[in-house]
């Protein structure tokens, strides 16, 4: 038997299930998420290990939906010595990298910026020759100074030659150990937004190489030696080698793997998500299985980025919200005493009213000790628990498309504080597992492979060259470790040019498929 | 003669997004251009048309080619300094002020970046009052003010002097050049008098766009609704409300055309309505009835944020609110009609004022 071991690290819980290789869930396990994340990750493996009844060594694949990289983002906290690079003067220099970060991490990473000659035009040829001579100036100026360089050239989507040049010289210049991240790989046309991203990615690799470290020191403590991946945003898996070159990548994973946990469980490939965590409720969009991306440009930490990411609603109410009373009034959070809900909640002997109080108070949910809020009026316990399904239901009608009613699915570990009625949807569906749903999506991942080119599309070639285009996209992803046999298209994208002759139109593809579980 | 920080420019490029009615771009670069500019070299003055002498020399400035070029290949900031001297070379006359050509998107904003980098004065008006796609497209055309001299420049440092019969002609030859010098870049277009500017401008339009980008803010800070504020300020009408359910976008003779359909929600319930666009917005209609027609403009306003979205992005599942606002007299005029009318661009037909079309189907 081939087992699979999902781990996700959520703001409050530490996930972790065990599948069998037709994808039963053998055993599941939830612990908090401890400051440092490692120590979370550590005890949920060891869990696992304790009480499953199988041979660890038929563990083959272990996947990791982590937050450290979006953490030291946002809490500016880790980060590398950063060095930015720009290819493409004379064009670029109106708009300083960094332009539009916010000053304390423009602080942190601002220090050494570069604009070189160089770049593309949107067809693929050179504005300008590319400056060998300064790229080389400039590596042998940063050794020592920083240990991570962002690369980002104009139009590299279309042609990417400058960046790997440029990431060559450097690398003979400064020897191997310097990591370095090209925005070709990372980010889609729209420089600002993808050199951002790519200076992001270049600004956490430390983070993450001791994450993937950590997760993989604690599999081997246990004696799982299984092939490693970790999540992507979009519900795709990377390897270890990958995630070091494209920790960004990883970012906002965390919905993603519970929306697609919740298809896989309840069967479900079309329907909203309500994911009850401790502090938050994160409602998300499955379409086709995969989670509906944001159509607008994305901020991380403040940032303007331009990658793909899971559109979520999130609203402040989880099992650990603190209600306050004010006399006859009260009002709903934000604030949660998250993982310290066994503490601080009522019902546990606690001093913090909080939203599982009120739904154990009014005997819906048989929970620690229901006495503990007897005092309460159940009159006011009624009242804020009809404003918390108000909450949901609203936020449930925002994420909609259309004002049908659409299946609902509840998850997470405060899913128990919902009902099974919901204004706006045509069935609620409470899944077995659900409480784990995104350890689960996070072990049933998928592998992915994508393209993104500019191609010259008429009527007669454009079956053709998008048929072309979608082999691409497939390879890759055989190559990236996919069952060949059950490789799809997930997505695809082509958008015309606007105002330029020609027919210039970018085609983007994306192909997603089972892992060979060879 | 007043000042723009960046606040203003903020609010500013709110209201350009939505008085391009869908085209000319993402003004997010123009934007940022300005604020590093006016970060680097101070505020930007701003003159009112009435505070120009006859005599001055104003020319508008503006980017030619794909706005998706120039959020991938940003302007150096040479470019248009570069049109600017060797207009003045042509001319032999001191440029007395730049203007915007048009309220829309990204070139609503690049004038002010060239403003704060050589310390002109910005003229409160454009040429359109919105977006449209051709050069020609503009109320100084309709007044007879000569499209050339014009200069094209790129980043490279290469510039194009361009005298032409007519502006279809400047149109023709500025379009291929835009291709073989990259794809995006600016010009010094319609050089005129402070005469001119007068008579053929249309006034105020940046405060305008400064007052529809403030009210946008202020209503959803102050909990009312910014589509109704925005309606208001704008003596415009509310079209349709409902969710995009499909797109389809084609290129052809480097435009952008296509149709968006509309599946009605809330008061629409039931309905469709289509948008047909060439790079901006151009008619409105349900299955029975116009809506709205250009030169009026055309606007899809995000339902939720009251923010407009351009025709790139218009996606799928969007929950959008149509709004028509009255174009400038200018455009509703015979010659208007004739060269930014339904006709000139292959509907047939005849022009009809938002406001009557709206009295007409409220009926």
């Amino acid at each position: 038997m081939v087992y699979r071991l999902g781990i996700d690290v959520g703001g409050t819980n530490t996930d972790g299930v065990l599948l069998d290789e037709d994808m039963n869930v053998i055993y599941s396990v939830k612990t908090p998420t401890t400051d440092d994340i490692e120590t979370g990750i550590y005890r949920a493996i060891e869990k696992i290990v304790e009480q499953a009844t199988i041979d660890t060594k038929e563990i083959n694949f272990a996947m990791l939906g982590t937050t450290q990289c979006t953490n030291a983002i946002v809490e500016r906290k880790n980060l590398n010595n950063v060095a930015i690079i720009r290819i493409g003067a004379p064009a670029g220099t109106a708009i300083k990298p960094l332009a539009g970060v916010p000053q304390d991490l423009k602080d942190i990473l601002g220090s050494n910026m570069f604009i070189i000659r160089g770049g593309h035009e949107f067809n693929g040829s050179e504005i300008a020759s590319f400056d060998e001579d300064k790229v080389k100036r400039i590596g042998e100026q940063l050794i020592g100074k920083v240990d991570s360089i962002a690369i980002t050239s104009i139009f590299s989507p279309v042609n990417k030659e400058h960046e790997i040049r440029a990431k060559d010289i450097l690398q003979e210049v400064m020897g191997d150990d310097i990591s370095i991240s090209l925005s070709s790989e990372i980010g889609s046309i729209g420089l600002l937004e993808r050199e951002n991203a790519t200076i992001l990615n270049a600004s956490i690799i430390d983070v993450a190489r001791r994450t993937a470290d950590g997760f993989e020191n604690a599999l081997e403590k246990h004696g799982i030696k299984a092939k490693v991946f970790f999540c992507q945003n979009d519900g795709t898996l990377m390897s270890k080698a990958y995630t070091l070159k494209y920790p960004i990548l990883t970012v906002a994973c965390g919905p993603t793997n519970s929306l697609r946990g919740a298809s896989f469980l309840s069967n479900n490939t079309d329907a909203i998500i309500v994911d009850v965590g401790g502090t938050t409720t994160d409602i998300g969009v499955l379409v086709k299985g995969f989670p509906r991306q944001s159509s607008i440009a994305v901020e991380l930490g403040g940032v303007r980025t331009n990658f793909r990411m899971p559109d979520i609603n999130s609203i402040g109410l989880g099992g650990g919200t603190i209600i306050h009373i004010n006399e006859d009034s009260f009002t709903i959070g934000p604030d949660s005493v998250g993982h310290r809900l066994h503490e601080e909640a009522m019902i546990f002997g606690g001093n913090t009213l909080t939203a599982t109080d009120v739904v154990v108070g009014l005997g819906l949910l048989d929970l620690g000790n229901r006495e503990l809020v007897s005092h309460l009026k159940q009159s006011l316990l009624e009242d804020i628990y009809k404003s918390m399904i108000e909450m949901v239901e609203e936020a449930v009608d925002k994420v909609k498309t259309s004002a049908l009613d659409m299946p609902v699915v509840l998850v997470g570990g405060g899913n128990v504080l919902l009902p099974t009625e919901l204004k706006g949807a045509s069935q609620v569906f409470r899944p077995n597992n659900g409480h784990v749903a995104n350890a689960i999506g996070s072990a049933i991942s998928q592998i992915s492979g994508e393209i993104e080119k500019i191609f010259s599309i008429n009527k007669e070639n454009r079956e053709e060259i998008l048929k072309k285009a979608q082999q691409m996209a497939i390879q890759e992803t055989i190559n990236a470790g996919a069952n060949e046999t059950k490789v799809e298209i997930v997505d695809m994208e082509h958008v015309p040019l606007a105002y330029l002759p020609g027919n210039a139109t970018r085609v983007k593809v994306k192909a997603a498929g089972e892992l060979a579980l060879k | 003669m007043r000042y723009l920080g960046i606040e203003e420019i903020e609010n500013i490029a709110i209201g350009a997004a939505l008085l391009g009615t869908g085209g000319g771009g993402d003004p997010y670069i123009g934007k940022i251009m300005a604020i590093q500019a006016i970060e680097e070299f101070g505020p930007i003055p701003l003159l009112d048309i009435t505070e120009l002498e006859d005599d001055d020399i104003v020319v508008p400035s503006a980017m030619m080619g794909a706005p998706t070029v120039m959020v991938e290949k940003i302007p150096s900031g040479e470019e248009a300094l570069a049109s600017f001297k060797a207009l003045e070379k042509v001319l032999n006359k001191k440029i007395k002020a730049t203007m915007p050509i048009e309220a829309g998107g990204v070139n609503s904003l690049l004038p002010l970046a060239l403003a704060a980098r050589i310390g002109l004065p910005v003229v409160d008006g454009d040429g359109m009052g919105r977006a449209f796609p051709e050069l020609q497209m503009v109320t100084f055309y309709l007044e007879g003010v000569s499209t050339t001299p014009l200069v094209l420049a790129d980043e490279k440092g290469n510039n194009l002097v361009l005298n032409t019969i007519d502006g279809l002609w400047a149109e023709k030859i500025a379009r291929s050049a835009t291709m073989v010098m990259g794809g995006s870049v600016m010009n010094a277009i319609y050089p005129m008098t402070g005469r001119q500017v007068k008579q053929s401008a249309i006034y105020r339009t940046l405060t305008l766009e400064e007052k529809i980008g403030r009210t946008i803010r202020e209503a959803k800070s102050n909990g009312l609704n910014a589509i109704d504020e925005v309606l208001t300020l704008l003596n415009g009408f509310k079209l349709f409300t409902g969710k995009i359910v499909d797109i389809d976008r084609q290129t052809d003779g480097g435009f952008v055309k296509g149709q968006a359909k509309i599946s009605g929600l809330d008061s629409n319930k039931g309905e469709n309505a289509y948008i047909n666009f060439q790079n901006e917005h151009l008619i409105a209609k349900t299955d029975s009835n116009i809506l709205c027609m250009t030169p009026d403009l055309i606007t899809v306003l995000d339902s939720e944020t009251a923010l407009p979205i351009t025709t790139e992005g218009m996606r799928y599942g969007s929950r959008v609110t149509l709004i028509g606002i009255p174009c400038d007299e200018k455009w509703r005029t015979p010659k208007g009609i004739e060269v930014a009318g339904p006709r000139y661009f292959g509907y047939d037909y005849d022009f009809i004022p938002v406001e009557k079309l709206n009295e007409r189907n409220d009926q």
